[in-house]
């Protein structure tokens, strides 16, 4: 292991003078650290330099809302999840529907086997849209990168993306070099990022240095994005008006795969384990890191008494057009996929195309006055 | 343990000879990819320094001034036996690339040894920002005896309040940037032990910040004494505002005259003020609770950082020295209407503020006007130059009353 002078400081100092204050606390950090495992753990660093302080600062410093459980912690590498697993795993259980640190995860990103998904209602629903995020082997992750790291991570998904073509084909934009006229039409496309103001990520250390090494890559066509550098070395989105949520994941598949067979080329393949699929950033997005989503019309059921439920039984959840935390704008709502780890990126696709579907069905039958009672499905 | 921890670092002595041996135990500790610092802290160099420069072309600030590529290259491997780095040092200035106008310092420092290690960086810095001050030739004189002030009771027609207020860090403990939540519950632990001590007018009670009532967390409020988890990026991106509210706190006399924030922006901030023109009251008050405090603290085997290149040694560069600013709310409506107010104010090292602090406006011709200078002059000499300017001013205010022009002084000399 490797000396850590700053965390030896420390040690001089007892595990009851060190632990943090989390008695106004409501996250899955702060309901799994006890002194125990805070002195099990305290000691190490995994080789780049990263400590349980490290991970958990960004929960001792958001104590968290009363209704919205935080996950409260991050990785600053790959080793994170190994050197720090006797907090992480607890926390993955609690967040991920109690996975077990002995379990498998499935990565299945074979578009044809999903079923359906090109015949949603656009009436309803109005655009589609697949992201997940990657970390690219051999560098450390946002809250922990250097400046060099992330230069670093930058050419090599410049190299990679640059190298796609056809349908692919596109241009990189970096965010210190964007000229006002390239920056608007980004703002217009709804694709630009902005220096992460939420305390969650900055107290994570994830907007050091910005806009350096940062940047937007996208297609010509404007429907397959890449961010660089943000919350994870990588952010994939596939997406487009309309339903056709099938075509949408089609892009995303074939989109991701290209780029990982460029990185591997360069010796950065993708971080993947068996455990825990792809490894970002914060453990409620490990697994496929992947959200799948429409923006759809629900006036009606969206102030129906069962409206939770359903989303409940089918695995999905429900977010502000403007994304997380955001109200719901003319009862029109984003609704994705609410699991990440445990089940593929074709599985949890097929729950919000098979939902989405539901739910327009029911939206048209309560247009018409009819009852929906029979409709409500099983837990999935 | 920790204390004794701190004792056999309180020699000034001691602190060089440590950043020594961190030099030498560097060759021992290299490692393939990872190497090690002087410091001991793995520093990823799988880059080169020159891929590890920060990127200062939009940069308007001291230390984006003075950082070269060579500078950066010859400290980058560097840190403190805390583990503290370069690039934790420069963060705040590399994240904030400052205001055209204003020109902020960008740097911090994690600790008293910071400004040794760092000094190539810091150096530069303090000269720019302190009037040409080299820490290499100069020293800087302490002095508060403030019987050596005079006339420093303004008339009240137009001086509102009056004001001084300090940083003191804590010699061995890390500073607000860089320090771990045992060192700081142990600034709070020393400081509260000590202002405990304090008697007769400098009687008082400590306000924790996690465990005020909300009775008292108004009355804080409505006193002007409650300060506030930092917002500012200058101070959350050089990661002051971590575990807060833990070991926060402020103190102040029964007689609310004498006010100490603890794990702010500094170990500790020292303010004395009350209503009205009486500075030099208030200045007797700050020299008589300082020095208290101090021999309180050494009773208990403590010091404040100090040094004879850089006196007080506080969080900030800007605060070197005396860490001091004296300063009064004052009403000159018709001179801050006069174009010449600018030149006035800076000819007698003084600035203007509103009435807010820093970077308000000023409302109903009311300013804060107090010394620009922090290092190189003591505290008696900042004290004196504020009660002279002040004085100044107001009989600026009274001619122009009176229909009579001013003229405007000439400038004063620095380090006299």
């Amino acid at each position: 292991m490797a000396k850590n002078c700053h965390n030896d400081l420390k040690m001089k100092y007892s595990v009851d003078e060190e632990f943090p204050d989390l008695s106004l606390h409501n996250n899955h950090m702060a309901k799994v650290l006890n002194k125990e495992i805070y002195g099990k753990l305290r000691g190490k660093s995994t080789p780049s330099g990263f400590t349980l302080d490290d991970v958990i600062q960004t929960g001792v410093d958001n104590p968290g809302h009363p209704f919205i459980m935080t996950v409260g912690c991050v990785a600053g590498d790959e080793e994170s999840y190994e050197f720090f697993k006797d907090l992480l795993d607890p926390i993955i259980s609690d967040r991920h529907g109690g996975y077990k640190p002995t379990d498998k995860h499935k990565t299945d990103l074979n578009f044809e086997n999903l079923k359906g998904g090109d015949d949603l209602d656009p009436n309803y629903v109005l655009s589609s849209r697949v992201r997940t995020g990657r970390s690219i082997k051999g560098f450390t992750l946002p809250p922990h990168n250097s400046r060099g790291e992330r230069r670093g991570i930058e050419k090599l998904s410049i190299e990679a993306l640059s190298s796609l073509e056809g349908e692919f084909k596109g241009k990189y934009y970096p965010l210190s070099g964007m000229t006002d006229a390239e920056q608007e039409q980004l703002i217009n496309d709804h694709f630009l990022f902005d220096k992460p103001v939420s305390p969650l990520l900055t107290c994570a250390g994830m907007a050091r240095d910005w806009p350096d090494g940062r940047g937007i890559w996208h297609n010509d066509n404007k429907t397959f994005l890449v961010w660089v550098n943000e919350e994870d070395h990588l952010r994939v989105i596939s997406m487009q008006l309309g339903g056709n949520m099938k075509e949408v994941f089609r892009r995303f598949c074939v989109g991701l795969q290209k780029i990982e067979e460029i990185f591997k080329k360069h010796n950065h393949g993708f971080m993947w384990n068996e455990h825990l699929g792809y490894i970002l950033t914060c453990p409620s997005n490990l697994g496929t890191g992947l959200r799948g989503g429409v923006h759809v019309k629900l006036p009606k059921l969206s102030t129906h008494a069962k409206f939770e439920e359903i989303l409940t039984r089918l695995r999905l959840q429900k977010r502000g057009t403007g994304g997380v935390d955001t109200a719901s704008v003319g009862g029109v709502f984003d609704i994705s996929n609410a699991d990440r780890l445990g089940s593929s990126e074709v599985a949890q696709v097929q729950l919000v195309v098979d939902g989405v579907k539901l739910m327009v069905e029911m939206e048209k039958k309560l247009e018409k006055g009819e009852s929906i009672d029979g409709m409500i499905p099983a837990q999935k | 343990m920790a204390s004794s921890f701190s004792r056999i670092l309180s020699s000034k002595r001691k602190i060089q000879i440590l950043s020594l041996v961190g030099g030498s135990v560097t060759a021992g500790f290299l490692l393939h990819r990872d190497h090690v610092s002087a410091g001991g802290v793995p520093v990823r160099r799988s880059y080169p320094a020159s891929a590890e420069y920060p990127d200062l072309r939009k940069h308007n600030n001291c230390m984006a001034s003075h950082l070269t590529p060579a500078i950066y290259a010859k400290l980058c491997d560097k840190a403190t036996p805390n583990g503290y780095t370069l690039d934790q040092a420069i963060q705040t200035g590399v994240d904030n690339p400052g205001h055209p106008f204003i020109k902020t310092v960008g740097m911090v420092a994690g600790d008293e040894e910071s400004y040794e290690v760092f000094a190539d960086l810091l150096n530069p810095v303090i000269k720019e920002r302190h009037n040409g001050y080299d820490p290499c030739t100069m020293k800087h004189p302490t002095d508060l005896d403030s019987s050596k002030i005079h006339s420093g009771n303004f008339d009240a027609k137009y001086v509102l309040s009056s004001r001084v207020r300090t940083g003191r860090s804590i010699r061995g403990l890390s500073l607000p940037p860089a320090c771990t939540r045992a060192e700081r519950r142990e600034v709070e632990r020393v400081v509260v032990e000590a202002l405990a001590g304090l008697k007769d007018d400098l009687a008082g009670k400590y306000f924790s910040l996690t465990q005020m009532t909300d009775e008292e967390q108004q009355q804080l409020i409505d006193d002007h004494f409650l300060f506030d988890k930092p917002v500012s990026p200058l101070l959350t991106c050089a990661g002051m505002a971590r575990d807060w509210p833990d070991a926060r706190g402020i103190w102040h006399n029964n007689d609310k005259t004498f006010l100490i924030w603890i794990n702010e922006e500094d170990h500790t901030r020292v303010i004395s003020m009350e209503k009205g023109g009486n500075m030099k009251r208030v200045f007797e008050r700050f020299c008589k609770g300082l020095k208290e405090v101090e021999r309180l603290i050494q009773e208990r085997g403590w010091e404040f950082m100090w040094s004879e290149k850089l006196g007080y040694i506080l969080t900030c560069p800007s605060n070197l020295g005396t860490g001091l600013r004296a300063g009064v709310h004052v009403k000159l409506p018709r001179l801050s209407k006069d174009p010449r107010l600018n030149t006035i104010l800076n000819n007698l090292r003084l600035q203007k503020r509103g009435t807010g602090g820093v970077d308000t406006a000023a409302v109903g011709g009311v300013f804060d006007i107090s010394n620009l200078d922090r290092l190189g002059l003591s505290e008696v000499q900042l004290v004196q130059t504020v009660i002279d300017g002040v004085n100044y001013l107001i009989e600026c205010e009274k001619k122009l009353e009176k229909g009579q022009d001013i003229k405007v002084p000439p400038p004063l000399k620095y380090f006299k």
